[in-house]
């Protein structure tokens, strides 16, 4: 260990001196330091609270997003093996509803079909008066099972009941618009008023404002199921042409996912494969699309702080070494080699950007949590980016101290001395 | 230790022009231990200079300079930052305390990178601040210190390593006539007890507590025999 030349120990500067170095400058010059690390707070404070916001927001955005679907399962019939040109009958089994409802979850479900009318067909008010409404109205058949599963906010009368559709009534739930156009009021239904379609009458029994699945903003008008059957025929097969009789399954927030699972063996247990089951989208996956977008627009935002906060860094250092360049003379005639005070200066600025990327930690976690808080929404802190983020700071602290660490370890003792 | 503390042989120093300045013209000169040595001249004759190329501070452009035997101008960085670490204390004509560190930390930052243990550092250094009278302020802060109180701590720091020369530059500059006294007299005493002193000067009052004295004139060194009290 000792020179042969001297017979003295080489000088050295332990790690835990170096760090204690470190800590007095900082700790000494309480002002200059918080100066220091105010751009490396508010660069890692922001990438902090971005991140923390963006996630909190899109697992809101995604949470709201995903209620709906959450609740909704779609069984299609795609018709089975049968030969073209032939309307298959329903794959539906009769009691498909009570079948649905019986599993877990399951709030109302039912079948439900487009009916394919001619191009020309007339929906008029009465025989007499031809009264057409402007849009295009949709004729659904739809099972009472189908008619709750939709969710229709009712302004008058009542939908579709299990009576009127086991015994064919002609009769008609449709929406407020449809309703105005053809001069039918929602004050009136006791006058039983009448939809007719070719020719044929419905009575009016029901008038909705809105619907919370199938039926939404749309001019439709709803028969009974087997009503539709005896009037027009079976449904058309096949799947994607939204021609084909489906199952609207309403089910409790959360169900759907495992309703999606069983329905299909539950309806069709010889034959399920003739069901196509859509289920909603896993939230996970919802979320990460909506927190995409933003966290890359956010992130680059937060890179620049951090940014800034180096060059913060970088600049207070190297003013502290010209200002210290006194000090630093000193040192080196006590016997401190240039490595051990370029290790003095990077020791600062480490210490100083991970202090700064503590705190900026702390004031960023605050904020998502007092935002969140604010709304009434849940704080979502991703831990893999918050808890490495004071390692920021130490990063930003070493890129930073560098360039005035090398500058300090050149300056000669004797220059240092003079300007002392 | 049979070999002189100091032995310069042809020592000389010039700083790079242009033009050239020849600060010091070849010197021969060899301090004994235990030597109390004052130099002395006009202002630009090149003491600061000399003292700079003893404290190991600078490089020499030419000659030797032995130090308790050693030939420092063949040494790298790594052996003359021992030597200074070890075997020199450096006073100041400014000081060059740290303003936020106490009396006691100060004085540490002389046992810090010439590995003394970490436990040996505190007594050290408040034995040292013992010495020159200063045991009672320890966690003074420079600020809090008088001129003289101050040089007091640097001296301390000096000797802190019982090195084997203490250099002093001007060191009554910056004192008044009471606190110069006051120094002498701590010179003196440091020297009765085997310190080996050079002191640069422009006080012939300083020079007189000398036993020798070396007169330096447009770099060029001349013994003053009998110029001391001797
Ligand atoms: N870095 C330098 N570059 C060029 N010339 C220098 C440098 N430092 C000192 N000199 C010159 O070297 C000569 C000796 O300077 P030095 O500082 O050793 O004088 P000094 O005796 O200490 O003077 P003073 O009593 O005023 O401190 C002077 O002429 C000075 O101008
Ligand atoms: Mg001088």
């Amino acid at each position: 260990m000792a020179s042969p030349a001297t017979g003295l120990p080489a000088p050295r500067l332990a790690g835990r001196d170096a760090a204690a170095e470190a800590v007095a400058g900082i700790v000494q010059r309480p002002g200059r330091t918080a100066l220091t690390m105010l751009g490396t707070i508010l660069g890692v404070g922001a990438f902090v609270a971005v991140l923390g916001l963006t996630a909190t927001s899109a697992g809101q955005i995604s949470r709201q997003f995903t209620l709906l679907e959450d609740t909704t399962v779609i069984v299609a019939d795609n018709g089975g093996l049968t030969p073209l040109g032939a309307n298959p009958p329903i794959g539906f089994p009769a009691d498909a509803s009570q079948i649905a409802d019986r599993i877990n979850g399951v709030t109302a479900a039912g079948v439900w079909w487009p009916v394919s009318l001619p191009a020309d067909t007339a929906f008029t008010g009465s025989l007499a008066l031809s009264a057409t409404p402007d849009q295009a109205v949709t004729l659904l058949a739809a099972s009472p099972g189908a008619a709750t599963a939709m969710g229709l906010s009712m302004i008058a009368g009542s939908t579709l009941s299990a009576y009127e559709n086991d015994t064919g009534q002609h009769v008609a739930v449709i929406d407020t618009g449809t309703a105005s156009e053809l001069g039918i009021s929602p004050a009136r239904l006791s006058a039983h008023p009448a939809v007719f379609v070719n020719g044929i009458g419905y009575t009016v029994v029901g008038i909705y404002r809105s619907a919370r699945r199938v039926v939404i903003g749309e001019s439709a008008m709803l028969i009974p199921a087997n009503t539709a059957l005896a009037d027009y025929g079976n449904p058309q097969p096949g799947i994607g042409n939204q021609d084909e009789a489906q199952l609207i399954i309403a089910t409790q927030v959360g169900a759907a996912r495992a309703v999606a699972r069983q329905i299909a063996a539950a309806e069709l247990p010889t034959d399920p494969s003739r069901l196509v089951v859509t289920s909603p989208p896993s939230p996970q996956t919802l979320q990460s699309q909506v927190s995409g977008d933003l966290a890359g627009l956010f992130l680059v935002l937060a890179l620049i702080s951090l940014l800034i906060g180096a060059v913060g860094i970088a600049n207070t250092t190297l003013v502290a070494v010209l200002e210290r360049t006194g000090e630093i003379g000193l040192r080196r005639a006590l016997g401190a080699r240039p490595r051990h005070i370029a290790v003095q200066f990077l020791a600062e600025s480490v210490a100083l950007g991970t202090l700064g990327g503590l705190i900026g930690t702390c004031i960023g976690v605050g904020i998502v949590v007092g935002f969140a808080a604010a709304k009434n929404w849940t704080a979502v802190l991703d831990p893999t980016a918050t808890l490495p983020a004071p390692l920021i700071g130490a990063v930003v602290g070493l890129l930073a101290g560098a360039y005035p660490a090398m500058r300090a370890a050149r300056i000669s003792p004797l220059a240092a001395l003079r300007q002392g | 230790m049979s070999a002189p503390v100091i032995e310069l042989r042809g020592l000389a120093h010039s700083y790079p022009g242009p033009p050239p300045v020849p600060a010091l013209r070849p010197a021969e000169l060899v301090i004994e231990a235990g030597d109390y040595v004052a130099v002395t001249g006009p202002s630009g004759s090149g003491k600061s200079t000399l003292l700079h190329l003893l404290g190991l501070l600078d490089t020499p452009t030419s000659g030797s300079y032995l130090l308790d035997g050693v030939d420092t101008s063949a040494l790298g960085d790594k052996d003359r930052s021992a030597l200074r670490g070890r075997r020199i204390g450096v006073v100041f004509q400014a000081f060059h305390l740290l303003p936020y560190r106490t009396a006691a930390e100060n004085v540490l930052l002389a046992l810090l990178y010439n590995q003394t243990p970490r436990g040996a550092r505190l007594p050290a250094a408040a034995g040292a601040l013992d010495a020159v009278g200063l045991g009672h302020r320890l966690d003074a802060l420079p600020v809090t210190l008088s001129g003289g109180e101050c040089q007091r701590v640097a001296i301390a720091r000096a000797l802190v390593n019982s090195p084997a020369l203490v250099l002093c530059d001007e060191p009554t500059g910056n004192l008044d006539s009471a606190n110069a006294a006051a120094l002498m007299g701590l010179l003196d005493d440091l020297n009765a007890t085997g310190y080996t002193i050079v002191v640069i000067t422009h006080d012939p009052v300083v020079a007189g507590h000398a036993r020798r004295t070396i007169a330096i004139s447009d770099g060029v060194l001349t013994e003053l025999t009998g110029a001391g009290r001797g």
